[in-house]
């Protein structure tokens, strides 16, 4: 295994509703090296969302330690833990998220305005991203006029743009018809090989199986952690009849 | 995030909701546009009160001769003449470089031709004009050489000359008062109305040798030297308050008054008439910008409404934004720029409504108006405020979401 990119002890998160406590995550002791590709699996309820909103900064654990990339991460302040987000991960959501009325590339370019970077080297860069994940001719296309698999390699081109150490994925494919599914898990799995840490979150065995790696949640906690002979997204998709 | 690229995000985010923007931008539109006309017409009310004052003259004090009592009725100020022209001639004799001029009043009624008109005499020392700093329009004034011939002429306002004469030009004409044949050899400029209201320009000016002799005096010859009033004008620069207490000091001693007998005369300073005026017209002003100001803050409440609404729906996008790295400043003044935009854009518009607005009652209503760049920058300023103040809370409400649910929100 490489050197780890995100080592947890102990995670865990409680949420209060009245008086009662929720365990969300119940002691998360977890590694994941650069350049894994690991699925998060669980039923609804199991923690995995959380366990992603942790590792993504997004939410701060109520117990343990969480190092990204080295740092401790657990404890920083709300616009210091908005920093690492954006220069160290890339998320996709199911939903894409793209903002309305405004066009693909600018859509790229939006974690860039937040890094700081000259509206010029901007452009350039999300020009660039735009073209990796093979839009180059509907950059100026606003979300609405695109396909939802299309939408979804603008927001994987989004997640990119910053040069991050992880792409987080919360169920990347749920809004996709299966054929555009695996087109996205290609994206992704050709991206891991060319040496990006992905985590995705799923509940669909069959994504899961793009994975090396499964990690299956339950009641807060890891039941399970399996290598995984994946799949190749790339030859199934070639190999699927296309649609009429 | 540098400013114009939150300016750019915002006037995106308020061209995708154009008519609800351009509504909630209504109420400081109407705001603005208020406090401005409200302000042009407070001045140019204002502006007209200076403008009777400067037409009285400034810097006079005005003396007034004392009141009769009888039977312990007292009559007012001026039923018993207790100044005299000898009082007039002693001001500026013993007091340095002011002026005075008595004068002699009364009614009568003048006929020139078929043409016949009430109104009021002035019998009037040739420093009465340049006291009162009133201009002739045609003709000239009377000298000392008329004065002490109590020669027949007169001059006349704007009002008798209109009235009695029409499109005639008084001067060389002859007119008779009280039945006493007068040339008139000259006309004033007008003056308008007095502060309190009365036409200033409905008199007639004769020397007061020849008023006393031949118009008003005959019924009263015991006073041969009696006069009315006498105006005192004052240098400019010089200090109102003393010149007052040295005229009436002197009157005093020339009267014979002794200390804590009251005066028989009364002074007047009209600076403090004219200053009472005008802070009088200057509250009326400010009243009216502050009831228009309550329009200004009814707007900017609309703007809090309409940013909460726009924060609870983008509420997916703020997510996003915190995401991708958004830190809660940039989220604050993303949506602070928004609401001052709206805000500015809207004061903006208000200033054209408002501008708009004051010309047409200046042109269909009449009223006096001053329009001052004073004004229009405190509009502006006050819509950036009313921006600030009302788009801070939406805004701080939207960079403390929680960054989880605001993704998670339907």
């Amino acid at each position: 295994m490489a050197a780890a990119l995100i080592r947890t002890r102990d995670l865990a998160r409680t949420y209060q509703f009245g008086d009662t406590e929720v365990r969300a995550l119940d002691g998360v002791t977890i590694e994941v090296g650069t350049g894994e590709f690991v699925a998060v699996m669980g039923p609804s309820g199991s923690g995995k969302s959380t366990f992603m909103n942790v590792l993504g900064c997004l939410d701060r654990p109520s117990r343990g330690e969480y190092f990204l990339d080295g740092h401790a991460v657990a404890a920083l302040a709300d616009d210091a833990l908005a920093a690492f987000r954006n220069r160290y991960i890339g998320f996709v959501f199911q939903n894409f998220n793209l903002l309305p009325r405004t066009s693909a590339l600018e859509n790229v370019e939006l974690p860039l305005i937040y890094a700081g970077i000259a509206a010029r080297e901007r452009r350039l860069r999300a020009a660039e991203m735009i073209a990796k994940v093979g839009l180059a001719a509907r950059a100026h296309h606003q979300p609405a006029q695109l396909s939802g698999g299309q939408q979804q390699r603008v927001a994987i081109a989004r997640a990119l743009v910053t040069r991050p150490r992880l792409i987080l994925a919360d169920e990347p494919t749920g809004a996709l018809d299966s054929r555009t599914s695996l087109e996205i898990m290609a994206l992704l799995q050709e991206l891991n090989h060319a040496g990006m840490t992905v985590v995705i979150v799923t509940h669909e065995t069959d994504i899961a199986r793009f994975a090396r790696r499964v990690l299956r949640f339950r009641d807060g906690r890891i039941v399970a952690d399996e290598a995984n002979d994946p799949l190749d997204a790339a030859r199934m998709f070639a190999e699927e009849p296309a649609h009429a | 995030m540098n400013l114009l690229a939150l300016l750019r995000v915002a006037l995106r985010a308020l061209a995708v909701n154009k008519l609800r923007s351009l509504l909630t931008m209504l109420g400081i539109i109407i705001g603005v546009g208020a406090v401005i006309v409200m302000i042009a017409v407070g001045s140019g009310a204002q502006a007209r009160v200076e403008e009777q004052i400067r037409s009285l003259g400034s810097n006079l004090l005005l003396i007034l001769s004392g009141a009769t009592t009888s039977g312990g009725v007292r009559m007012g100020f001026g039923s018993n003449l207790t100044l005299t022209e000898d009082d007039a001639a002693a001001i500026p004799r013993e007091i340095p470089e002011v002026m005075a001029a008595p004068a002699l009043r009364g009614s009568a009624q003048i006929v020139w031709g078929n043409q016949n008109w009430s109104t009021i005499i002035f019998g009037v020392t040739p420093e009465y004009l340049e006291v009162r700093q009133w201009e002739i329009a045609a003709g000239r004034s009377f000298d000392a050489t008329d004065m002490a011939g109590a020669a027949k002429v007169c001059l006349v306002g704007q009002t008798v000359a209109r009235q009695l004469f029409g499109g005639v030009d008084p001067v060389g004409q002859s007119i008779r008062v009280r039945r006493v044949p007068f040339t008139v050899i000259g006309v004033l400029v007008g003056k308008g109305q007095s502060m309190m209201g009365s036409d200033q320009d409905d008199l007639v000016i004769m020397p007061i040798s020849t008023a006393r002799k031949r118009v008003l005096g005959a019924a009263n010859l015991a006073k041969q030297r009696s006069v009315g009033t006498i105006w005192v004008k004052v240098p400019e620069g010089n200090d109102m308050k003393a010149a007052e207490e040295q005229v009436r000091g002197l009157l005093r001693q020339r009267h014979r008054l002794q200390p804590g007998q009251d005066d028989d005369f009364s002074l007047r300073n009209l600076e403090e008439v004219a200053a009472a005026q005008e802070a009088s017209s200057r509250v009326l002003a400010l009243l009216l910008a502050a009831v228009a100001s309550v329009s200004l803050v009814v707007g900017g409440i609309g703007i809090m409404n309409i940013m909460l609404v726009s924060v609870t729906e983008r509420t997916r996008e703020i997510g996003l934004r915190r995401a991708v790295g958004a830190r809660t400043r940039d989220i604050l003044g993303q949506f602070l720029v928004e609401a001052v935009t709206l805000s500015l854009i809207g004061g903006l518009a208000g200033i054209l409504l408002g501008v708009g607005a004051a010309y047409a009652i200046a042109q269909f209503a009449g009223w006096r108006i001053v329009l001052s760049p004073d004004a229009v920058i405190l509009a502006v300023a006050f819509a950036f405020a009313i921006g600030v103040f009302f788009g801070f809370y939406p805004a701080r409400k939207a960079a403390y979401l929680n960054p989880v649910e605001a993704l998670r929100f339907e």
